[in-house]
């Protein structure tokens, strides 16, 4: 129990990225589904920045003085904000993509839901 | 100049995209030429570094020059180029130069109007492939994986129809893929704390096998595999390349595949080694039963199908399972299948889909029924076609016959005799395919589409899109009468040192 409290954000990690991957698989909606893209794409960026994150770190801006050898244990990783960063321009530009794709469905079909537009396909 | 040609590899197309969509949107008739000089420069540079690299060995290159600051950690992103790199590198510019030559009449007929911004997205689609097949840090593959990722969305929705919705669940099967490779990367990153492909198979074999390691081996795999579209997880890739423009498939089809086959390759045999793929015995014999699967289904599948576009597309499928076989034997013919595939096949399903193309421009689809006398009216086509056939099912002495016996021979090596067995199969099945488009395509009534004038006998694909194709198709023999010497000066040196000696 203490270990799940003290490891609470890799639990929520977990939580949003079931969500997120059981409404990509499950939902009918194309919306939907873009919407759990977004929560997968959110958790794992929840996942990384736990990763780099300490208690009573400091922003990780190093004077001259500390370049060549830097107190780690004081400063958060830049590494996985940095990585995050590049992760949600990526997940901004798939949302952007797929939301596109889905009003273009729409207009053909009228329609979000994913056995209408199937069943129209097949006419 | 030399030191810098790694980089010139993906700043050619990367450059070129950026141009042309903006020349597309005041002088739509520039963008055509820039795309193709910027995959020519790109082409030339990968060429240079194929002779550089077989001669003197890996180069390394520090984007902006970061990492050759006396640091005792990594900072900047590496591009390492070895042998297995140039290899891929000169395919895919190869490949993908040909086909922007090719594809020019064929855009304008199937995309008229709308062809703006093809060519932009083309290039960008190349600049991310040549970014994974280049890149030395595992989440820079990531980023090119989705830079070519939301490129070939894109290329896939410009077709008609069910284009949309086949892009659509190629873009949330993607995302899927896209997001379990970083979540490997996470898990990888937590127990090394560096991306850095040569700090990484330094590290991993100096630690004991951990749990976190194995989490991040497998989730990146899956990753992968949706990528590539294996056995299980291929379901988005049929329809999406069959509802593409052709043009776009033509340069899909050849080369995404085989790209993310490579990104498994590298993350199997650079980051993990070898010991860690023999020591991981549970695994390795599902993932051959997956990959005789692949090649069985994808067989079964293409003999069912009516299109010929889709059929190509279930060769694809189990081409894969050939080359994911390959690799997980884990011994030496297999892997130097394996690799020697991936150019292979990179190669024969681009004449395939260059062929189908030339049949689309005249029919207009690529029903098989549509096909009738198709033999008589576009002889030079189908002579590609046929060769081509040939060389997928493995006819000396085009390049698909030296790949499948290196293949059969690591499986034999191997023993894992089900494994042959899937690769004769599909053999036979593509047989089979050929020996039927044969019996149609030399029905003398003539498809009203391509009987044009009767007075005239031939009614040929034009010129531009002939000469590619034709060029492709000798390229397939070429590439296996030169078997010997790409095996052995290039291949030799990019199967693990320890499979070698």
């Amino acid at each position: 129990m203490e270990n799940l409290i003290a490891n609470f954000n890799y639990v929520i990690v977990v939580i949003l990225m079931m969500i997120g991957l059981w409404s990509m698989l499950a939902q009918k909606n194309l919306i939907k589904k873009c919407i759990g893209m977004a929560i997968l794409q959110t958790g794992i960026i929840l996942f990384f920045i736990s990763i780099g994150a300490k208690n009573n770190a400091l922003i990780p801006i190093l004077t001259e003085a500390a370049y060549s050898d830097p107190d780690v244990a004081t400063v958060a990783n830049p590494l996985t904000q940095i990585l995050m960063l590049t992760a949600i321009v990526v997940g901004v530009a798939t949302l952007g993509v797929g939301l596109g794709l889905a009003q273009k469905i729409y207009h053909q079909h009228s329609s979000f839901d994913e056995d209408e537009i199937l069943e129209n396909q097949r006419k | 100049m030399t030191g810098q040609l790694p980089i010139i590899v993906i700043l050619g197309p990367l450059l070129a995209a950026i141009l042309a969509a903006f020349t597309a949107w005041l002088r739509p008739k520039l963008s055509y030429p820039l795309v193709v000089l910027g995959l020519a420069i790109s082409f030339t540079a990968a060429l240079k570094l194929v002779f550089i690299v077989a001669d003197e060995g890996a180069k390394i290159y520090w984007l902006g020059n970061w990492g050759n600051q006396n640091h005792e950690f990594v900072v900047g992103i590496q591009i390492t180029v070895d042998n297995l790199n140039t290899l891929l590198l000169t395919t895919v510019s190869g490949i993908a130069l040909l086909t922007a030559l090719y594809a020019k009449r064929l855009v304008e007929t199937e995309l008229a109007g709308r062809q703006r911004y093809f060519y932009a997205l083309l290039s960008l689609l190349v600049t991310g492939l040549l970014g994974i097949s280049i890149t030395g840090d595992i989440f820079n593959l990531y980023v090119f994986l989705e830079i070519a990722a939301l490129s070939s969305y894109a290329l896939i929705a410009y077709g008609k129809g069910r284009a949309y919705m086949a892009s659509f669940n190629y873009l949330i099967m993607g995302t899927m893929g896209a997001c379990l490779y970083l979540l490997g990367v996470g898990f990888v990153f937590i127990k090394h704390g560096t991306l850095n492909i040569d700090n990484l198979s330094e590290i991993i074999p100096t630690l004991d096998p951990s749990q976190a390691l194995f989490v991040g081996f497998v989730l990146i795999l899956l990753g992968v595999w949706v990528k590539m579209a294996f056995f299980p997880f291929h379901g988005w890739l049929p329809n999406a390349y069959t509802h593409a423009p052709t043009a776009s498939a033509a340069v899909l089809a050849p080369l995404a595949t085989k790209v993310a086959v490579y990104a498994m390759l590298r993350i199997m045999f650079t980051v993990y080694s070898l010991d860690y793929i023999n020591g991981l015995t549970g695994i390795q014999p599902i993932v051959l039963y997956l990959s005789t699967a692949a090649i069985v289904m994808g067989s079964f599948f293409s003999l069912t199908q009516t299109n010929l576009k889709m059929i190509a597309c279930y060769f694809i499928i189990s081409e894969i399972g050939y080359m994911v076989g390959g690799a997980w034997l884990a011994n030496r013919p297999g892997l130097t299948g394996a690799m020697y595939h991936l150019v292979a096949d990179a190669a024969m399903t681009s004449a395939l889909f260059m062929a189908i193309g030339c049949i689309v421009y005249r029919l207009g689809q690529a029903q098989l029924d549509d096909l009738k006398g198709v033999f008589f009216k576009m002889p030079v086509t189908m002579a590609a076609f046929v060769v081509t056939m040939a060389a997928l099912i493995g006819v000396p002495p085009t390049c698909g016959f030296f790949s499948k016996w290196y293949l059969i021979q690591g499986a034999a090596e191997a023993g894992v005799w089900h494994f042959v067995a899937a690769l004769l199969l599909s053999s036979l099945v593509k047989a089979i395919i050929l020996f039927r488009i044969i019996e149609i395509g030399y029905n003398r009534v003539a498809h009203p589409a391509i009987e044009g004038n009767p007075a005239i006998p031939r009614n040929e694909a034009p010129l531009s899109m002939l000469i590619p194709t034709v060029a492709m198709t000798l390229g397939l023999i070429a590439l296996g009468l030169a078997t010997n010497t790409l095996v052995n000066t290039i291949i030799v040196n990019a199967v693990p040192a320890a499979l070698t000696q």
